[in-house]
């Protein structure tokens, strides 16, 4: 093993520069960018036919979310989501069926505990926080736009 | 030739908004879970700046289906409510426009916990 350490910095930092793996990140993005805009295409896809079946354009996009969420809580039940995230990352995480899977993942995790302190409990560790945000973000900005459309 | 226009567009818009997550989850130190309650507020603030607009008529599911289109469906049912039925619409809109969803996400959640076992880590 002790054959080669007669060597310098600027040699040692080319060693290992060399022999290091490549940062991921690349190879991460474009893997999130695909996963992420076909699971979008799916959307598209669902509400288009939807909209062909005659139902009116916001029902179809409230149908599409529920479908979607629908299908990310199926392949979490499955063991299937967990596999994919590894791969796609964010691709995988951002899309409303990565939301599903941040409800259902820790109900099923935490079923043993009970039905009320594990289930009831954890289901929203995650989503919980989404809703606390957004819920509260949503009210102030919805309070500011009233005072600016009605008041002023 | 629309039709593949249309998905390409959805295409884009959705893989950028989750390249955008993955820089952030590859660059910074920010969680999985952190990034979702990010998105879900910046969606609610585009909403307001009226910058998620135009790209919703863009992308459309590309920008409704990720999680930051869940914060602009917030914002545009406060919005609607407001207009229907004045300052009560600020508390009541949001969650009524989402409502679909947050039901849909704990009945599944809720079924899946009962059917499935829990995987050992």
């Amino acid at each position: 093993m002790n054959t080669n350490l007669n060597i310098t910095n600027s040699e040692y930092d080319e060693l290992i520069s060399k022999k290091a793996k490549k940062s991921p990140i690349v190879k991460n993005i474009i893997i999130a960018f695909i996963v992420g805009g076909l699971i979008c295409c799916l959307g598209q896809f669902i509400s288009n036919q939807l909209v062909n079946m005659g139902v009116e354009k916001e029902q179809a996009a409230t149908f599409t979310s529920i479908t979607l969420i629908f299908i990310g809580a199926f392949l979490t039940a499955v063991n299937l989501y967990s596999r994919i995230g590894k791969v796609a990352g964010a691709g995988s995480t951002i899309p409303i069926t990565g939301f599903s899977n941040s409800v259902v993942a820790p109900a099923i995790e935490f079923k043993s505990e009970g039905y009320v302190l594990g289930i009831g409990a954890n289901m929203f560790k995650v989503a919980g926080p989404v809703l606390v945000y957004g819920i509260t973000t949503s009210v102030i900005l919805g309070f500011v736009y009233y005072v600016f459309n009605y008041i002023f | 030739m629309d039709i593949l226009l249309e998905y390409g567009k959805v295409f884009l818009t959705g893989g950028i908004i989750c390249t955008i997550g993955q820089i952030l989850i590859d660059k910074t130190k920010i969680t999985p879970a952190r990034i979702l309650t990010l998105f879900v507020t910046l969606g609610v603030i585009l909403g307001f700046l009226g910058i998620y607009e135009p790209i919703y008529n863009f992308g459309k599911c590309g920008a409704t289906v990720p999680i930051s289109g869940f914060g602009y469906c917030l914002y545009k049912g406060t919005v609607k409510a407001i207009t229907e039925s004045g300052f009560i619409g600020v508390f009541t809109g949001g969650i009524t426009a989402t409502a679909g969803g947050i039901a849909a996400a704990v009945v599944f959640g809720f079924i899946a916990s009962l059917v499935a076992k829990p995987t050992i880590k």
